[in-house]
């Protein structure tokens, strides 16, 4: 038996792969933004909040690290709209995204900052900075440098899960897969070659990642 | 016009949740398997076999889970083999969770005083014997923290099966709400089912960590 296989049916469509492969990015850059901004938010309130700022915040993280993504995505997606909230597919795939990466951001946050030595906050304190200078210049800068590796691995799973925002039909790189192998059944191959491109984009964002950390992100 | 109720909706969803447990159960057990065999050829130390494994595990975690299983999908039926939805998504996440595993254990194995070895090489012992006596009953105490830790990961990866037709918990979700119009509630159920049998795996891997770390070193 012989199995043939046509790949420039499938690069001959590069235009619709490049695309996708800008949504994809374009996902994971807002989502990897807002998704560590409100885990810094929700790591201080687990680790400074009150008692029940704590408590919901806590459920809010179990709830959503015990959860497929692909559910999150459309509960958002199909279920708020009959709750009134109507979003479009991209929307509705950033706010997964953010919501996703956000649970597993405040966790790894979490442990950072809880590894700081108390000695620290307190020659903070002798030096008269705030509680919000405290958090912001002396506990947030070393807990991020901490656990900036584990933080780039997860939002290179968020960006490979957004494969899964092709199923409501967001025009990302999976997408762009699936409409080939619609056009030329072709779908081996259009799949291994979006499958190549999302190592790539992997290999590329953690190299990305390692070198903007130490320079914008936890200084110095 | 039938009207569901929420029992109704529950208790379909209960019954496509023996899959998603099945399909669990299949994709750890079998990835555990694969992820032992590629953990004794990795210890083995025969030439290019650690970049081999290395390669592999780099492929399966650099890749997105349903990327592998339309590959699986698709590449199975290559052959001229009639796939079911069942033999790709066993296949698939059988692969995607032996990768992980290895090198979960990988690092396991590493924690290992070097010493342990040496020891076992100045008693002659051969690889085998090294591996069965002395270094695996000894990873497999910090190795099982993690990997039970792992097990939600391939409970959530499940649910990608319905993106290839597997009936599983999710599947079985947007069948119902294609029935009952009722997507809020029926999602809503979903998640709370998925929830009920990660989160008790959660805690108890969390648990046994803790466990882990007041023994005494």
């Amino acid at each position: 038996m012989r199995i043939e296989f046509d790949f420039g049916a499938v690069l001959s469509q590069w235009p619709l792969l490049a695309t996708g492969m800008l949504w994809t990015i374009a996902l994971t850059a807002i989502s990897a933004l807002l998704g560590v901004a409100l885990g810094v938010v929700f790591a201080w309130v687990r680790s400074h909040g009150a008692p029940w700022l704590k408590w919901v915040v806590g459920t809010y993280v179990e709830l959503i690290r015990n959860t497929p993504f692909i559910v999150q995505l459309f509960f958002i997606y199909f279920g708020l709209p009959a709750a009134g909230v109507k979003l479009n597919a991209e929307t509705a795939s950033v706010i997964a995204m953010v919501v996703n990466l956000s649970a597993y951001a405040t966790e790894i946050i979490r442990a950072g900052i809880d590894a700081t030595p108390k000695g620290q906050i307190e020659a903070a304190a002798s030096l008269a900075l705030s509680r919000m200078q405290t958090f912001t210049r002396v506990v947030l800068p070393p807990a991020l440098k901490k656990v900036w590796p584990a933080l780039v691995s997860q939002t290179i799973i968020v960006m490979l899960g957004s494969a899964v925002c092709g199923q409501i039909s967001t025009p990302e790189l999976s997408y762009a897969a699936n409409l080939i192998q619609s056009r030329n059944f072709r779908a081996f191959e259009a799949f291994i070659v979006a499958t190549l491109l999302y190592l790539l984009l992997a290999m590329a964002l953690r190299r990305l990642l390692n070198w903007a950390g130490p320079r914008f992100i936890y200084g110095r | 016009m039938v009207d569901f109720s929420l029992w109704d909706i529950l208790r379909n969803l209960l019954l496509a949740l023996r899959w998603t447990v099945v399909l669990s159960l299949i994709a750890f057990v079998g990835g555990g398997l694969v992820g032992l065999g590629l953990l004794v050829a990795r210890l083995s130390g025969r030439r290019g076999m650690d970049a081999l494994v290395g390669g592999y595990v780099q492929l399966f975690q650099g890749t997105p889970l349903l990327m592998q299983l339309f590959l699986a999908y698709f590449g199975i039926a290559l052959f001229g083999i009639q796939t079911s939805a069942w033999v790709a998504a066993s296949v698939a996440l059988t692969l995607y969770t032996s990768a992980f595993l290895t090198e979960i254990w990988r690092g396991c194995v590493a924690a290992i005083p070097k010493g342990q070895w040496e020891a076992a090489d100045s008693l002659a012992l051969s690889f085998g014997e090294k591996l069965r006596h002395v270094v695996l009953p000894q990873a497999v105490k910090i190795a099982v923290p993690p990997t039970v830790g792992f097990l939600v990961q391939v409970v959530k990866g499940t649910a990608l099966a319905s993106v290839i037709g597997f009936i599983e918990l999710t599947k079985a979700g947007t069948m119902i709400t294609n029935a009952t119009f009722k997507p809020f509630v029926v999602y809503s159920c979903v998640a709370l089912l998925y929830f009920v049998l990660c989160f008790p795996i959660s805690l108890y891997a969390k648990t046994l960590e803790r466990k882990l770390h007041v023994r005494p070193a």
